[in-house]
């Protein structure tokens, strides 16, 4: 019994790192790099394009700076976004949000204004204020706990 | 038995942050207060108040405390995206202020979004000294 209680929380732990590894980069720096701020938003949500166009201008990161260290710790968040180095680059286009893409707008059209600019929520970006497993990489709607 | 704690153990640590700790807040307020007198010789050390003060002030459309609220032993909230940021005193959070690079890399980010510069050593220096001298709960 002791064992198979073992082989379960060894079980429950494989899989817990197996999703994070699967849906939040979380290797090269990336979640202490971009998760201080917002939830470390999964690679996904964005295309390699766009993040290209977000990683090119970290200096001027949707109004505040978002700097890294050095061009090492760049790659680094680009590998993990799976990003090449070539789409790296700045530019004068708007930066995009993943708070405007169709597939984003569509999944939330039944969440008013009001919801996302409450006081418990703020801001479209704070993804865990409803999503509480944003964090771990979970957006399943039967995980979605609307603050009141 | 203890293979299956070893495998748990290793697989614990896979998760957890490395973390970098080098330094003392103390000493990290010590070393931007000598960098502050070789700047100017009239300097006369980190002074809590003015860091209190700094910490405080609207500098443009931002202060510090937007964020880490006036009290930085408590949880703070980002003001663009709505995340809790954890405490910054060092009394209420034994994590701040270890690793000098992640200091200055936060002093860079930071203080270019609310100052719209860089700090100064001795600023850097006061606001330590600020933030040292507050204890959680108060």
């Amino acid at each position: 019994m002791r064992t198979f209680t073992s082989f379960l929380v060894i079980a429950a732990l494989a899989t817990t790192h197996a999703a994070l590894a699967a849906d939040v980069p979380a290797a090269g720096g990336y979640a202490a790099e971009c998760g201080s701020c917002h939830v470390a938003y999964p690679a996904r949500l964005l295309d390699q394009r766009q993040w290209g166009r977000v990683l090119g201008d970290l200096e001027h990161h949707y109004g505040v700076d978002a700097t890294l260290d050095d061009d090492a710790a760049l790659h680094a968040v680009a590998r993990t976004l799976g990003v090449p180095a070539a789409l790296t680059v700045s530019g004068k286009a708007a930066l995009p949000r993943i708070t405007t893409q169709p597939w984003f707008v569509d999944e939330h059209d039944e969440v008013g204004p009001a919801t996302f600019r409450s006081s418990k929520v703020r801001s479209a970006a704070n993804c865990s204020a409803c999503h509480v497993g944003a964090e771990q990489g979970n957006f399943d709607e039967d995980a979605v706990r609307i603050p009141r | 038995m203890p293979k299956i704690v070893f495998l748990a153990a290793t697989l614990a640590a896979t998760l957890a942050p490395v973390a970098a700790r080098s330094a003392t807040p103390e000493e990290l307020m010590r070393g931007y207060a000598q960098q502050a007198r070789r700047e100017a010789q009239s300097y006369s050390g980190p002074s809590a108040s003015a860091g209190r003060r700094f910490f405080t002030t609207k500098h443009g459309d931002w202060s510090c405390s937007d964020c880490h609220t006036s009290n930085p032993g408590a949880s703070g909230r980002h003001t663009v995206t709505g995340k809790a940021i954890a405490p910054l005193a060092p009394a209420a959070n034994a994590e701040r202020f270890r690793d000098p690079a992640r200091v200055e890399k936060w002093f860079k980010r930071n203080c270019n979004d609310t100052v719209a510069r860089a700090c100064t050593a001795a600023e850097k220096a006061d606001v330590l000294a600020y933030l040292i001298s507050v204890r959680p709960g108060a």
